[in-house]
């Protein structure tokens, strides 16, 4: 049988209807805004007919076709590619691309390794981390966001608690991209990253090994269940790699949003500096208002349906996060970025058995760096115009210059 | 229709009609109830959905998962016999009249 982006064709039902875009031209990736919106209107499960794939925008069908792992699978892969039927680019992750019982295993132990009571232990090293860098920005005149901090501040933390003895800033930050890219359509982004995936990838796997990790980190707790039988010695090495492609591209690029949002809406930092117990909550509004991960797929494992709309086995399904986080029917004023609004429930972490194991550390690097900044940094200004950076599956910052002007 | 009632530490009570089908967590948050902050959305990510469950209901709320122990486990108010995750906790006509307490600290 021929594949189409790695993936079986698709005849959909006729009723679905056709939305004739290409949700991955340059585009629309610089500016999904546009694309989100008509995704919604199209109707609430539609069939894109250039890449033969089914996508979801709505909040509800998003939600529940996401976190449906019954139906909606994993372990087919989270991109075009069907792990079934196109051998995978890399060996899958072991918690992101499988689905339960074995999924039930490595997830509780990376559920462990991230609690929210290991993170509480982290904080006082994130904030001393982010005093530091920021102490050092307030000297210059300008910033490039990007580099100076969204990049700074998780590579300076991170790596120091998983325990890498090796640091590598460039291929920390790239890995995650490359690793996102890959879940796209054969385009130029994915096929740049399958070059450069050799060599940052072996890099990485060296990093993950057990004699490059201190015995204090996280990544010691994850081999620490491979002493406890848990899980095999092999198998922890996957999941430190896990820790290093979801936990470091994805935080740069939430921090790097939180200061684009900061800067366009200064009423909103002012509303932090009046009550700095918002910086939480005020990261949720950056997750909701920017979706850092747009979109990830599932694979049909049966005949099975969306808003009673029939899909066959072997269909590929782009749940299109940054569409659901900004549905007018779930949301009101989705447009409006309002760091009190509490969004519970937002899909940038993504929902059920899958949702986001790392989310604690990510809310714990935030809420660090956005109360330090919220006791330094009156204002955050703009300093020219803000690029974004094309990705398959994230939203991220190209450069992003700023003034940042102390209190 | 169910109706459910949360205790919150010092006493007070509100009661709130939910339906079937819905986690305790997600009729907290529908109704504004306070001390039920659920940042993780009921992916069993962050134990701030934690509520003491009243004695009498415990034999009709099923049983903790491994995992659900492990998260309470790291919730900020101590984890007791009664300690839930509401958003693991989902609402049948069974549980008419259930009654909940929220803990003293969620975060
Ligand atoms: C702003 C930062 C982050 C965002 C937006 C984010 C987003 C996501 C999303 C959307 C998923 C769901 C994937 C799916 O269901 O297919 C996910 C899963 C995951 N994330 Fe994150 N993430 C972030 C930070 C982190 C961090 C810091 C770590 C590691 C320490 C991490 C590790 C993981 C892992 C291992 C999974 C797979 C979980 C599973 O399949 O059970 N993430 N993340
Ligand atoms: S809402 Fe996070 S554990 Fe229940």
């Amino acid at each position: 049988m021929r594949l189409i982006e790695g993936h079986r064709p698709l005849t959909p039902d006729s009723a679905i209807p056709v939305f004739d875009v290409d949700p991955y031209s340059e585009e629309t990736l610089l500016d999904p805004g546009p694309f989100y919106t008509a995704l919604r209107e199209a109707g609430p499960v539609v069939f894109i007919p250039r890449y033969s794939v089914l996508a979801v925008g709505r909040y509800e069908e998003t939600r529940k076709t996401f976190s449906d792992h019954e139906n909606f699978v994993s372990s087919r892969g989270i991109g075009m590619d069907d792990f079934k039927l196109e051998k995978p680019w890399r060996p899958p992750s072991i918690i992101l691309e499988v689905d339960p019982p074995d999924h039930t295993k490595t997830r509780k132990v990376m559920s462990k390794a991230l609690s929210p009571k290991v993170v509480r232990t982290l904080m006082d090293d994130f904030t001393a981390a982010a005093e530091a860098i920021v102490d050092r920005l307030l000297q210059q005149s300008e910033i490039e966001g990007v580099v100076d901090l969204a990049e700074a501040f998780p590579t300076t933390v991170f790596p120091k608690a998983v325990g890498m003895k090796d640091v590598n800033t460039r291929h920390l930050v790239d890995y995650g991209a490359i690793v996102f890219n890959a879940v796209g359509p054969d385009n130029a982004r994915r096929r740049a990253a399958m070059q450069r995936a050799p060599e940052v990838g072996g890099w990485i796997t060296a990093a993950c090994a057990r004699d490059r990790l201190t015995e204090d980190g996280l990544g010691a707790m994850v081999y620490a269940a491979a002493d406890a039988g848990e899980i095999t010695s092999e198998e922890a090495g996957m999941l430190v790699r896990s820790f290093l492609s979801a936990g470091v591209d994805t935080t740069v690029t939430g921090i790097g949003n939180a200061l684009w949002c900061f800067s366009q809406n200064p009423s909103q930092w002012d509303a932090l500096l009046e009550d700095p117990k918002l910086a939480r909550p005020a990261f949720e509004e950056v997750l909701r208002y920017t979706s850092p991960v747009h979109t990830f797929a599932r694979t049909a494992n049966l005949d099975t349906e969306i808003a009673d709309y029939p899909v066959p086995e072997g269909a590929k399904v782009l749940c299109v996060l940054g569409a659901a986080n900004m549905d007018p029917d779930k949301w009101g004023d989705p447009e409006v970025f309002r760091i009190d609004r509490r969004p519970v429930g937002h899909m940038a972490f993504g929902a059920g058995i899958h949702g986001c194991v790392g989310q604690n550390i990510a809310r714990g690097e935030l809420e660090a760096l956005l109360s330090v900044m919220a006791r330094k940094v009156a204002r955050i200004e703009p300093a020219g115009e803000a690029v974004w950076r094309p990705n398959n599956a994230i939203r991220a910052l190209d450069r992003l210059p700023l003034k940042l002007i102390a209190k | 229709m169910v109706k459910v009632t949360y205790i919150q530490p010092d006493g007070s009570e509100t009661t709130v009609d939910a339906a079937a089908g819905e986690s305790v967590m997600q009729v907290a948050l529908n109704n504004n109830i306070a001390g039920i902050i659920a940042e993780c959305g009921g992916s069993m990510a962050c134990a701030t959905c934690h509520v003491y469950v009243a004695e009498d209901w415990l034999g009709k709320t099923g049983s903790r998962s491994e995992s659900e122990e492990d998260m309470l486990d790291c919730a900020a108010s101590e984890m007791k016999e009664t300690s839930r995750l509401s958003c693991q906790i989902t609402l049948t006509e069974a549980h008419d009249g259930l009654r909940v307490h929220v803990p003293e600290e969620q975060v």
